[in-house]
């Protein structure tokens, strides 16, 4: 389905939403992105969230501020907002960082591996190699602080939630649900199946910016052994390869 | 070392009005469940609205303030005693170093909070001192304050001879009147409820579950079905967010909701109700009643300006009595 023009709603008394419609889709996705990257590029400042998913946009606003020189809080934003659509060329270019995930396959972290493997009548290695075959586009981050959700795997990846979610995932787990991946940056419940794992933090508490990968970003994955994990040294990582 | 817990409570955290900046890459804005009793307890303790306050759920913490200070209860009513004297919450109440603070029971209100005059000593992560418990940051060390955490006060005063609780008293009737009727905006899907559905939705009671936390409240009622099987996408989740679960009871989200959520949104509480939503005990029936969000966003500014008279009155009353007892 084809992205649409979008749609302003409110959500809340202090949030509004600019939808595109209601599909999974680079195309829709890349809506998206053109206009968050102009909202975040002309930001009022009593926006206090600028939240891009699938197909929205959701801009979490403070009611209170706005009032004291607006009469309608909503009616403001939506002026605002509809100010930026207006100058927003549909052909803009956005210009995504690509970013580099080490990933080890070796079954003692896939802990899934055997299982999609042998479902999808491929080996363990097959799996491997066209997970990391894709580069990957973060729709959005949720579920978790940092979660990205990437998409889209090959179809011969694809694998439904396991029935009954895992009390606890790992730090790293790389997982795929339906034609999703992910990466779990902390312990937590989960569902998605698990078949990697990255020595890469990408959620740390204590760094300026927590949260590495992006919404928007281009993820690749590189494939590496036990040995390089556990060896791991994040200082001489390139992440990020090319930032336009 | 001002303040130490000398028995665990079950949930207490610290928070203020939230952690916001951060969605957009998965970090909710948390916060204190009720932020209208949050600002009362802190404009009665004579600090700014934002300041952070201790959080407490039943059964609390019992806490033993090693130095003095003028503190303030409000929220929930967990029978609060000062070394055994009862004391009332929504007024300010001079204490003296050593004294112990405990909770009997619940009296009314589901979530507590405790300012102390000049505020907390805690960790500032992102923009917040709330506390972020998948992230284990902010607050006080991440997580709920258990037995041997001593936390500092961060404005000294000179000691009382004995508590007292000074006269005058916050009114926060009109914030928590017609607990039973809660107002909400249309949600989004609420076309995806079949008639009969919407009806149910309007003019139904809904019983507040006990599975309910800091990120949602489930809530039982007439099963609600829906006129077709669409799957939502992933977008934006708020607090106060009604959502349709597939077992066609709702669930309304609360200060730690997930940033992003899929189920199809009937309703969306509004701002100025959500104290009151908050304080609901286990087992209350509530309705909901729709509004605009013109008026959803009136009845804001109008609780935001009795808010900033308590305030005001506050400042002035506490800043006399400070003066009568020559603590600056």
């Amino acid at each position: 389905m084809k992205a649409l023009d979008p749609v302003l709603r409110s959500v809340s008394e202090n949030a509004l939403t600019i939808s595109f419609g209601d599909s999974i889709d680079p195309e829709t996705n890349k809506r998206v992105f053109q206009l968050y990257n102009r909202l975040l590029k002309n930001r009022h400042t009593s926006w206090r969230d600028v939240i891009p998913a699938y197909s929205t946009v959701t801009i979490v606003y403070d009611v209170l501020t706005i009032r004291q020189t607006h009469t309608a809080a909503f009616q403001c934003v939506r002026d605002q907002v509809e100010k930026i659509i207006s100058e927003t060329q549909p052909e803009e270019n956005i210009s995504n960082r690509h970013v580099r995930v080490p990933v080890c396959y070796d079954e003692s972290f896939a802990w899934d591996g055997e299982r999609v493997a042998k479902e999808k009548k491929i080996s363990i290695r097959e799996l491997a190699a066209i997970h990391a075959s894709k580069l990957y586009h973060v729709f959005m981050i949720g579920f978790l602080p940092g979660f990205p959700y990437m998409g889209s795997v090959d179809a011969r990846i694809g694998m439904p939630r396991i029935a009954t979610p895992r009390t606890l995932v790992p730090t790293g787990s790389v997982g795929i649900a339906g034609e999703q991946t992910g990466i779990y940056p902390l312990d937590s419940p989960g569902g998605w199946n698990i078949i990697g794992k990255t020595p890469l933090k990408i959620f740390d508490l204590c760094a300026s910016s927590p949260v590495l990968i992006q919404p928007g970003d281009q993820v690749r994955f590189i494939p590496i052994t036990k040995e390089q994990f556990e060896s791991f040294d994040a200082s001489t990582f390139k992440f990020v390869v090319n930032e336009s | 070392m001002s303040l130490e817990v000398i028995k665990s409570g079950m949930a207490d955290t610290f928070q203020d009005a939230g952690r916001f900046g951060h969605q957009h890459v998965g970090i909710n804005p948390n916060g204190a469940m009720d932020l209208i009793a949050m600002n009362v307890a802190n404009a009665l303790a004579g600090n700014d609205f934002h300041e952070p306050v201790l959080e407490l759920c039943f059964p609390a913490s019992t806490l033993l303030c090693k130095k003095p200070s003028l503190i303030a209860l409000s929220g929930a009513n967990f029978t609060g005693e000062i070394n055994g004297t009862p004391i009332p919450i929504n007024k300010t109440i001079a204490v003296p170093a050593g004294s112990e603070l405990n909770f009997k029971k619940t009296a009314q209100g589901v979530f507590g909070y405790l300012a102390v005059h000049g505020g907390f000593s805690l960790t500032f992560w992102l923009g917040s001192f709330s506390t972020n418990m998948k992230a284990n940051a902010g607050g006080w060390k991440g997580r709920f304050l258990k037995k041997g955490d001593t936390i500092d006060f961060k404005k000294t005063v000179n000691n009382f001879n004995e508590i007292r609780v000074l006269p005058w008293r916050a009114n926060v009737s009109e914030f928590y009147s017609n607990p039973e009727i809660i107002r909400i905006i249309r949600g989004n899907e609420l076309a995806w409820l079949d008639e009969s559905s919407k009806k149910k939705l309007a003019e139904g009671s809904f019983i507040i579950t006990p599975l309910r936390d800091r990120m949602g409240y489930r809530l039982k009622g007439e099963s609600l079905t829906r006129n077709n099987n669409r799957e939502l996408i992933s977008t934006a989740a708020t607090f106060g967010t009604v959502q349709l679960l597939p077992d066609g009871q709702l669930i309304i989200l609360m200060a730690d909701h997930q940033t992003t959520g899929g189920y199809p949104r009937v309703g969306q509480v509004i701002g100025a109700d959500r104290s009151k939503l908050v304080q609901c005990a286990i087992g209350s029936e509530i309705k909901f009643y729709h509004v605009t969000i013109q008026e959803g966003e009136d009845l804001l500014i109008s609780q935001h300006k009795t808010l900033r008279q308590i305030q005001l009155t506050c400042a002035d009353r506490l800043g006399e009595f400070l003066k009568s007892v020559h603590e600056y």
